[in-house]
């Protein structure tokens, strides 16, 4: 099978082309260093099967940070057919440089000049004719986010395919990877024949947005007023959807599967409906709110501003031993906290790398944020309820900062910051709701492995041995309940919230699952019974027990991928479960000695 | 010749040397900082944070620790 590789540097849209031509989802996002691993998908070209991979981006074949090294190890390991090389047009001017260091490697390549569309805007005129015949090479221009040139892109590429014979030799690039000085005069001389670009390029929208957002004093209170709205907005527009869910989800129940299980015996009865079905209903109800958050998230991914959250915090996050990038990581993980922990390799220095990791886990992900918005309806008033989820962020914020101060000591690091910044730019509708079904996607694969699983074992736990009452003390749920008692009662936390605290090990998803299994309810009847069996202290005490402790297994699995150490990854559980105690401990039992 | 960090915000200026170890070095041309290119500090971020630097077409943010590693004549 013939092999493309789509290389370029960060942030010029191989990504984005990479979903045009394959027609597959890669993460997209105005951020150089969203793609951090290998992605590839077969296509269909010129009437053969190709293999299309997308690789991270690399500013020069020099570099040696973990997404670099990614396209290193593949460019000498693996034999290919052909590289599409992608430039920004735009930015075509530096960009070459690129492109030259790879034609001494004597591949098969056709050049792509992307964001035309950019480039047409800001005035930049280039000659591709001529600069394909200088360069000896085929170019063409294409917008990979709108699609224009991309048939022609393609046509080029088949042609090449078909026409060659060898695929490359992994080991002579090897060979040919070392500097060459002269690139720098030879980019020079083809940009001044074949490219025009302004004497004064500046775009002006940018410009404009750049001097409110960037504003000296004034930037930092508008990032936190946005995102206090931001949430705020989700809450408003998703509350309203769960409910609706939720009572479609309850109405399924009585009207269509009570009456099918009817004959059924008992415990059938209550495996499917009390346990399975009340479980994942529980859960699914929250898909709405959670499309709703990345729809959201990509746009703010989208728009450029997560770089400009990077210059906005650096100087602070420079005191903490980490630097803006690890503040954009930090709201990443806001999403989900496995992409943010990957998204390091852009560091280079180990020890930033690893104490941005420490910190990670820390960040209110998508998964917690449901059971908060679960707990927060059940006992605050709809008043109150912006106000208590936002001091968990806060909570969360803070919690990522203490960490990073107690141990930056232990990780000191000399990493240098130096980061592009892009223009804004707003997702195409096709972009989000991309990624709005990625995510959906995401949770049902989530659901179907862990949550179905989780919330049987929970029900078996709560129904067994079935000599006792369901739910009570003598099941084995009850006796685990027991045996945590020393620990989780001077927290607040009662038997029943200890069960979903330990499924939620696993997955946060499983944590309001378990507890309408737990309880046999689900909807507004299993919130109005945990309102009625524990009160807003107990409350607060658990979600900051549920926010602060290890988010589930996959961030620890990845911690210790990305690691490649596993006592670093026990420091963090460890870590985190401790601070999660104190944490809820002191906010526990202040609140009981102030009266509340 | 003065380092980048010192340049005032507004002003003009030539890249004239650029004194770094090697991956800095790299990383730094590959982001369009060479010898002889135009640039311009836009903004400082308060509390002494990064400099928003527009090179041609590209803008670029840095530490002024990072910036003091590029010298540069004020025009
Ligand atoms: N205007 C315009 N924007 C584009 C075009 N292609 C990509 N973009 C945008 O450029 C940004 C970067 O796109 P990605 O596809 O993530 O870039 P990448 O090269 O994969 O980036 P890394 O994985 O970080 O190296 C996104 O905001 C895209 O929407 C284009 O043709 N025109
Ligand atoms: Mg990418």
């Amino acid at each position: 099978m013939k092999r493309i590789a789509l290389l370029g540097m960060p942030n010029t849209g191989k990504s984005t082309l990479f979903n045009r031509i394959s027609g597959a989802s890669a993460r997209v996002g105005n951020w150089p260093g969203i793609t951090v691993d290998l992605l590839s998908a077969k296509i269909l070209l010129g009437g053969h099967i190709a293999e299309l991979i997308d690789l991270p981006g690399i500013y020069d074949l020099h570099g040696f940070s973990e997404d670099e090294q990614v396209v290193r190890h593949f460019l000498t390991n693996n034999p290919f057919d052909l590289l599409i090389v992608l430039l920004n047009s735009t930015q075509i001017e530096r960009q070459l440089s690129l492109l030259l260091q790879l034609k001494k490697l004597g591949v098969p390549i056709v050049l792509v000049l992307n964001m035309a569309d950019e480039a047409r805007r800001a005035g930049i005129t280039i000659d591709t004719e001529n600069l394909a015949a200088a360069l000896a090479l085929p170019v063409i221009s294409i917008s990979a986010k709108y699609g224009e040139g991309l048939p022609k892109a393609l046509t080029t590429a088949a042609h090449i395919l078909n026409e060659q014979k060898a695929t490359t030799n992994p080991k002579s690039i090897n060979l040919l990877l070392q500097e060459e000085s002269l690139i720098e005069r030879e980019m020079e001389d083809l940009i001044q024949k074949h490219v025009q670009i302004p004497a004064t390029l500046t775009d002006y929208t940018t410009d404009k947005i750049d001097r409110i957002l960037l504003h000296k004093w004034l930037g930092l209170p508008m990032f936190f007023a946005a995102m206090f709205l931001l949430f705020q907005f989700i809450f408003t527009v998703g509350g309203p959807l769960q409910d609706g869910l939720a009572w479609v989800l309850d109405l399924v129940r009585s009207s269509m599967l009570e009456p099918l299980f009817s004959t059924s015996p008992e415990w059938l009865k209550g495996l499917m409906l009390d346990g399975i079905y009340n479980g994942i209903a529980t859960v699914a109800a929250f898909v709405p709110i959670i499309v709703l958050f990345f729809l959201v998230m990509s746009m703010v991914e989208d728009s450029g501003y997560l770089s400009r959250a990077a210059f906005l915090m650096d100087a602070l996050m420079a005191k903490m031993g980490l630097d803006g990038r690890g503040f954009v990581m930090m709201l990443m993980g806001f999403g989900c906290n496995v992409p943010a922990i990957m998204g390091t390799r852009i560091m280079r220095s180990r020890p930033m790398r690893l104490l941005t990791m420490l910190v990670i886990p820390f960040s209110l992900c998508s998964a917690r944020l449901q059971v908060f918005i679960f707990m927060i309806a059940a006992l605050f008033s709809t008043k109150h309820a912006p106000i208590v989820l936002f001091s968990l962020y806060v909570m969360s914020f803070l919690t990522m900062f203490l960490t990073a101060v107690l141990f930056q000591n232990q990780y000191k690091n000399s990493e240098p910051f130096i980061l592009e910044l892009p223009p804004y730019r707003f997702p195409t509708p096709r972009q989000i709701v991309l990624r709005g079904w990625q995510e959906v996607k995401h949770f049902l694969n989530r659901a179907s492995k862990f949550i179905i699983l989780g919330v049987i074992l929970v029900w078996l736990l709560t129904n067994f041995p079935s000599n006792v009452a369901p739910a009570s003390v003598g099941t084995y749920a009850g006796q685990i309940g027991v045996f945590f008692g020393p620990i989780l009662d001077p927290i607040g936390i009662n038997h029943e919230l200890a069960i979903a605290l330990i499924f939620g090990f696993v997955a946060k998803e499983i944590v309001i699952g378990a507890l309408a299994v737990i309880y046999g309810m689900q909807g507004d009847a299993l919130m109005s019974q945990i309102a009625g069996q524990i009160d807003w202290v107990q409350a607060m005490s658990f979600m900051l027990f549920t926010l602060i402790y290890t988010p589930c297994l996959s961030t620890i699995a990845t911690i210790r991928n990305e690691s490649k150490s596993t006592a670093f990854m026990w420091l963090s559980i460890a870590w985190s479960l401790g601070l999660a105690w104190i944490v809820s401990f002191v906010f526990y039992q202040g609140a009981r000695a102030l009266g509340y | 010749m003065q380092p980048l960090s010192q340049l005032a915000t507004g002003q003009q200026a030539v890249i004239s040397a650029i004194e770094a170890e090697e991956s800095l070095f790299h990383r730094l041309s590959a982001l369009g900082f060479r010898v002889g290119k135009p640039l311009s500090i836009m903004r400082r971020a308060s509390f002494n944070g990064p400099l928003q630097v527009r090179l041609g077409t590209t803008d670029v943010i840095l530490r002024a620790s990072e910036a003091s590693h590029i010298k540069i004549n004020p025009i």
